[in-house]
């Protein structure tokens, strides 16, 4: 699960961790009224203002501005809020800009990067540094290795001081810098422990012109199997930041990702799902979305899955492709049946059923007098909802 | 012959109170499964089909001689589970549960590679030597006995090879599905070695998906040490990046994880592989008539 950047930093802060909190603006009014505020503070100083949404890349998509005054600030909010940003990540539909962050600017003199992740060959956590921050760390892994330091640590003692203090000193010269990048290198971790993180990341840390140290940029991802134990992040989940699709598909505990072509699929399992994706394009059509069932899928869940799916404008053809073990076919076919009565289906329709009661299941189908294509074979399937478009 | 589990395995089910669990145990039994005992807490003296119910996994393993369990048990109370039955003695542990925190996992993980235990799982459809034991919760009749062992992140995937190559004559060793999740009890490799040693297993499928570099290492051990065919599909070269596709380990992030990568190194590696998911059987069927010995010399690991 994905925050916000003024999120990630009030979570920093409480980890002491330096940033600079800066303030929320949902409306021209409100971004004023905070770069006033900020001005009396920082008196003469330029301000940032921050589209705040769940995608990367947002210098590039003109979601982050510098400003002179309150009323450049003002403007620059205006513009932003209530448009949808499109980033590199953030695919063609953008997020919506909902509250934009006002920071004041200070000079920087250099820029550094920090990580923490699950490294999941070696089942420990890993700090990954860098002198080279402020740019896509990608990038730099793969033009210049070098440059990227890894540190594991223990799952139940964290980052220990001599670790952390002996890599700072091999990206930071300066001795005072150095101890406090130790610090903020083992508070991240603790942080990463305690709250059940898979990604937080500072792109950059930043040594300000004026000396001190501080995280102009915060993300954090978790672990949502474990925000059972931590009400208060589930509590700041953003779901008009996600997909409505993928939103609604989760109230029925349906895992969906949407996709950029045209043929709907609705399958049980997760790698059955990903295959049935595959063979679509192997055959030359292009898969709307991923979609899993799950395991214990009844006539709700499928009703609930062809509905989301038909939302979808794009969708011309629908592949249905369960294999039945735990859940058997004939559930299926009647779920089938229930949702084309319920929703009804406009678009080709082709489903194969295979496994667990297939002979009762296909009866169903068969009966029902639907215009339904069926299919016996994994790629016959593929291939018949290829040229039902 | 077959890997970890045959006629001669006891299991023990962990949870079988519980839906999921009595579901399972039922099916399992029709199967014939040597299924011995069940655990849930504060439940002992019930039967479930028939199954004693025992309070704790040492009293079950002390009056049953068990040496396999089978995880039902929901994802707050899973690790403690394994944990349970590791400090019982059992040999092997089989976690279905679904939704366990991956730090949670790493620590366990860590615990148990100090100990005896294999763990297989969790978040996948468990281990099943055909005709002789079914541990976990995959459709038992698409199986049939053979030279064939199969490795696979993915439950439904699985089946569907496995029909593939039932429907094609070409029956299984045992069928191990080491589970979706980023950190998993039982690595490919820690399969294909088991596989390499086992002397009915005569060819290996591998299906594999996106995410971490468990494929990889695969890929590093066939080259160096297998001498028995290899076979793989790899779910999800259309996926997304930054997207979790279903599996919590199915995740393509900083550019790590995809398919294409996976794919070229298995290949590199001298492993045959299948072109769409519907020829997995057919793919190995090919590779199996070509004849059952790799072109380099058997190396031990």
């Amino acid at each position: 699960m994905n925050i916000h950047e003024y999120q990630a930093k009030e979570i920093f802060h409480r980890y002491a961790i330096p940033v600079n909190l800066g303030k929320i603006a949902r409306s021209e009014k409100e971004a004023f009224d905070a770069a006033h505020g900020i001005e009396a503070g920082q008196p003469g100083c330029l301000f940032a203002v921050k589209a705040q949404v769940h995608a990367g890349g947002r210098g590039k998509g003109g979601g982050i501005k510098i400003r002179k005054n309150a009323g450049e600030v003002a403007r620059a909010a205006a513009e932003m809020l209530g448009t949808r940003l499109v980033t590199p990540q953030s695919g063609s539909e953008g997020k919506p800009v909902d509250r934009v962050l006002i920071e004041g600017t200070s000079a920087i003199a250099k820029e550094y990067y920090a990580s923490v992740v699950l490294d999941r060959s070696e089942i420990k956590p890993c700090l990954i540094v860098s002198e080279a921050g402020g740019m896509d760390i990608e990038e730099v892994a793969a033009n210049e290795p070098e440059k990227i330091l890894k540190q594991y640590f223990s799952l139940e003692e964290g980052l220990g001081s001599a670790e952390a203090e002996a890599l700072a000193r091999r990206i930071v010269k300066d001795k005072d810098h150095a101890l406090i990048f130790s610090r903020i290198f083992q508070s991240l971790a603790k942080l990463f422990l305690e709250l059940d993180a898979s990604l937080v990341e500072v792109n950059p840390l930043a040594v300000l012109e004026n000396g001190k140290v501080v995280a102009i940029d915060a993300k954090i991802n978790f672990d949502v199997n474990a925000l059972y134990r931590h009400p208060d992040i589930a509590a700041l989940r953003d779901s008009r930041q996600e997909d409505p699709r993928e939103v609604e598909a989760k109230k029925f505990d349906l895992s969906y990702v949407g996709l950029e072509g045209n043929i709907g699929c609705i399958v049980n399992g997760a790698g059955l799902a990903m295959a049935t994706m595959d063979i679509v394009k192997y055959y030359g059509g292009e898969p709307a979305n991923f979609l899993d069932v799950g395991g214990g899928a009844n006539k709700d869940k499928v009703t609930a899955a062809f509905k989301i799916i038909l939302r979808d404008p794009s969708v011309k053809a629908i592949l249905v492709n369960i294999f039945g073990g735990i859940m058997r076919c004939d559930v299926v076919a009647e779920g089938i049946l229930a949702a084309v009565s319920e929703v009804g289906v406009k678009v080709p329709l082709v489903v194969r059923l295979e496994g667990t009661n297939v002979k009762e299941g296909k009866e169903i189908l068969k009966k029902s007098n639907l215009n339904i294509i069926t299919a016996s074979e994994f790629a016959e399937a593929a291939e018949k909802v290829v040229a039902a478009l | 012959m077959s890997i970890l589990v045959d006629k001669n395995t006891k299991v023990i089910v962990q949870g079988i109170t519980g839906h999921h669990g009595s579901f399972h145990t039922e099916k399992m039994l029709e199967y014939g499964t040597p299924l011995v005992a069940g655990v849930t807490p504060k439940k002992g003296g019930q039967k479930v089909h028939g199954v004693p119910v025992f309070e704790t996994m040492k009293e079950a393993v002390d009056k049953t001689q068990a040496n396999t369990s089978v995880i039902y048990v929901p994802a707050p109370f899973a690790v403690a589970a394994i944990r349970e039955a590791v400090e019982a003695g059992i040999r092997l542990v089989v976690c279905i549960t679904e939704g366990i925190p991956a730090l949670d996992m790493a620590r366990v993980k860590n615990w148990i590679n100090t100990k005896k235990t294999q763990l297989i799982g969790p978040n996948c459809p468990g281990i099943i030597t055909p005709n002789q034991c079914k541990v976990g919760i995959m459709p038992g009749y698409i199986h049939t006995p053979g030279p064939i062992g199969v490795i696979s992140r993915s439950g439904t995937l699985t089946y569907e090879a496995v029909w593939q190559l039932t429907g094609l004559g070409l029956g299984q060793s045992t069928c191990v599905g080491i589970g979706g999740d980023p950190i998993v009890g039982t690595s490919f490799v820690d399969a294909l070695k088991l596989f390499e040693k086992d002397p009915e297993t005569k060819a290996i499928v591998m299906i594999g998906e996106i995410g971490g570099h468990g494929e990889e290492e695969a890929a590093d051990y066939i080259e160096k040490y297998c001498t028995k065919p290899v076979v793989a599909f790899i779910a999800g070269a259309n996926a997304p990046e930054g997207k979790r596709m279903g599996h919590a380990g199915a995740i393509i992030s900083g550019g790590m994880g995809k398919a294409i990568d996976k794919i070229n190194r298995l290949r590199q590696a001298g492993v045959t592989l299948a072109e769409s998911p519907a020829v997995i059987g057919k793919t190995m069927q090919k590779v199996f008539q070509q004849g059952p010995s790799r072109k380099k010399t058997a190396v031990q690991s």
